[in-house]
C-alpha cells in the first residue's frame, strides 16, 4: 500500500467528491479515458449505494503495486444493515429501491477484481480492483 | 474590563503587535504566508490588534461594525478562520504573558485575571465565527442558485423540435427538475421530437440511466418522441458493462445526427439553397 484517500460519504454531494478523487488517481496512475470512465461509474455506484442503503460510510482510493503491476483499489465501507443474500444483489435486475437493479453487478462487470463481505445488521465492505495493463 | 489588563493593553500596544506578528509567522504555515505579500500581513495584523483593542475600549456598537468589516476583508484576503482564532487565543497568551513579566499577576488576583479575559474573548471569537459562516452559508446559497438557473434549459430549435442540452452532475434534485421541466416543455412547445443531450454528464451510472429512461418513456407518454444524443464513446461502453438495456430510446452520438432524424421524423429535411 502506498497511497490512500477518504471520502466520507454522508450526503448525496460525497458521492461526487468520491468518484473526483478516483477520477485524479486513476488519471494519475495513467488510466485510458475508457478505464477512469469505468473507475469512476463503479465509485459512483458503490458510493450511491452506502448513500441510499446505509446512510452513511466511507469510500477509500488506493494505488497499488504489486510485482510492477499497477493498480486502483476501491474500498467501500459501511455500517449499514448489511446484505441478507448476496447471491441475489449480485443478479442482474434485482432491486429493492426501485431503480434498475443493475448498481452491484454493473460494477462487478466495471472492474476486474470484486469482492464483497457483508455480515446482516452490522455493515458491508466492499472491495474493488482495477489493474493497469 | 479589568483596569489592570486595560491599562495594560493600552500601554502596551506595540509590544503587543511586534511579539504577535513574529509569533503568528512562526506558527502558521508556509501556505498562507504566500497568498498573503508581507506589507499586506503587517497591515491587516495591525488592524486585527487595532479592533481586539477596540473592543477593549468597549463601545459595543461600533466593535461590531469594525468586526464584520475585518470579517469580511480577511474572507476576501483568503485567511482561513483556525489562523483568525488561533490568533485570538495566541492575544490573550501574549498579554497574559506580558502581565505575568511585568509582574503584575498575583496568587491573589490570577484567577479573576484569567477569567476576565476569558469572558472578554469569548464574544469575540463567536462573533467572528459567525461572521465566517455568515459569508459561507452566503456563497453557498448564492451557488445553489447559480446551480438551478443553469440546471435544465429546454430550447425550441425548430417547429416541433426541442433540445435539452445538460451539463454537469445529475443528482436527485436535478433529476426531479430534468423530468418537470422535460414535460412542461414538451407540453407548451407541441413538440414532436425531444432531444436530450448529455455531452456534458461527466457520469452516467444505473441512477442517471434509470431517470433518462423514465424521462423518456413520459416523453413518449405525453405523445412525443425522445431521441438521446452525445454519448461520448467512453460513456458507451460503461453502460454496456453495467447491462443497462436503452432499447427504447433512440440514440444518437452527436447532436447533429439527433437533429437530422428529428428532422426525419417530422417528415422535413435541410436542403441547401440553389444560386
Amino acid at each position: 500500500m502506498e497511497f490512500q484517500s477518504c471520502v466520507k460519504i454522508i450526503n448525496e454531494w460525497d458521492i461526487v467528491a468520491a468518484r473526483q478523487l478516483g477520477r485524479n488517481v486513476a488519471k494519475e496512475l495513467g488510466f485510458g479515458t475508457v478505464d477512469q470512465a469505468r473507475i469512476t461509474t463503479a465509485i459512483s455506484e458503490l458510493a450511491r449505494n452506502i448513500y441510499l442503503y446505509a446512510g452513511q460510510g466511507s469510500v477509500s482510493i488506493e494505488k497499488l503495486n504489486i510485482n510492477g503491476k499497477s493498480g486502483l483499489k476501491i474500498i467501500a465501507d459501511d455500517q449499514g444493515p448489511g446484505i441478507e443474500d448476496i447471491r441475489r444483489v449480485m443478479e442482474d435486475g434485482y432491486t429493492t429501491s426501485g431503480g434498475l437493479g443493475a448498481g452491484l453487478p454493473g460494477a462487478k462487470r466495471l472492474m476486474d477484481d470484486f469482492d464483497i463481505e457483508s455480515i446482516p445488521g452490522e455493515g458491508t465492505k466492499i472491495i474493488a480492483t482495477k489493474w493497469l495493463r | 474590563m479589568n483596569q489592570l489588563v486595560y491599562d495594560f493593553i493600552k500601554q502596551n500596544q506595540d509590544y503587543i503587535l511586534t511579539e504577535w506578528m513574529g509569533i503568528m509567522k512562526e506558527s502558521t504555515d508556509e501556505r498562507l504566508i504566500k497568498v498573503v505579500s508581507d506589507r499586506m500581513f503587517t497591515q491587516t495584523s495591525s488592524e486585527f490588534i487595532d479592533m481586539i483593542i477596540t473592543n477593549v475600549d468597549s463601545k459595543n456598537k461600533e466593535f461590531t461594525l469594525k468586526l464584520s468589516d475585518f470579517a469580511e476583508k480577511v474572507v476576501q484576503l483568503g485567511w482561513p478562520l483556525t489562523f483568525v482564532n488561533e490568533g485570538l487565543h495566541k492575544f490573550t497568551l501574549i498579554v497574559i504573558n506580558g502581565m505575568v513579566e511585568k509582574g503584575l499577576v498575583t496568587p491573589d488576583n490570577q484567577v479573576n485575571l484569567v477569567n476576565h479575559l476569558d469572558k472578554w474573548a469569548t464574544p469575540i471569537n463567536n462573533e467572528i465565527v459567525n461572521i465566517y459562516t455568515q459569508t459561507w452559508e452566503r456563497t453557498v446559497s448564492m451557488q445553489k442558485i447559480a446551480l438551478q438557473e443553469l440546471s435544465a434549459p429546454l430550447i425550441p430549435v425548430l417547429e416541433g423540435i426541442t433540445v435539452m442540452p445538460l451539463v454537469g452532475t445529475i443528482d436527485t434534485e436535478r433529476a426531479k427538475q430534468i423530468m418537470e421541466n422535460l414535460l412542461t416543455g414538451v407540453v407548451k412547445h407541441r413538440s414532436e421530437v425531444v432531444l436530450i443531450d448529455i455531452t456534458g454528464v461527466p457520469v452516467v451510472d444505473t441512477m442517471v440511466a434509470h431517470h433518462i429512461i423514465q424521462a423518456a418513456e413520459a416523453v413518449r407518454l405525453v405523445g412525443a418522441k425522445c431521441i438521446l444524443c452525445g454519448i461520448r464513446p467512453e460513456i458507451a461502453q460503461t453502460i454496456v458493462n453495467l447491462g443497462i438495456n436503452l432499447n427504447e430510446v433512440i440514440t444518437k452520438n452527436t447532436l447533429k445526427k439527433g437533429i437530422e432524424v428529428a428532422l426525419e421524423l417530422t417528415s422535413r429535411k435541410i436542403v441547401k439553397v440553389e444560386g
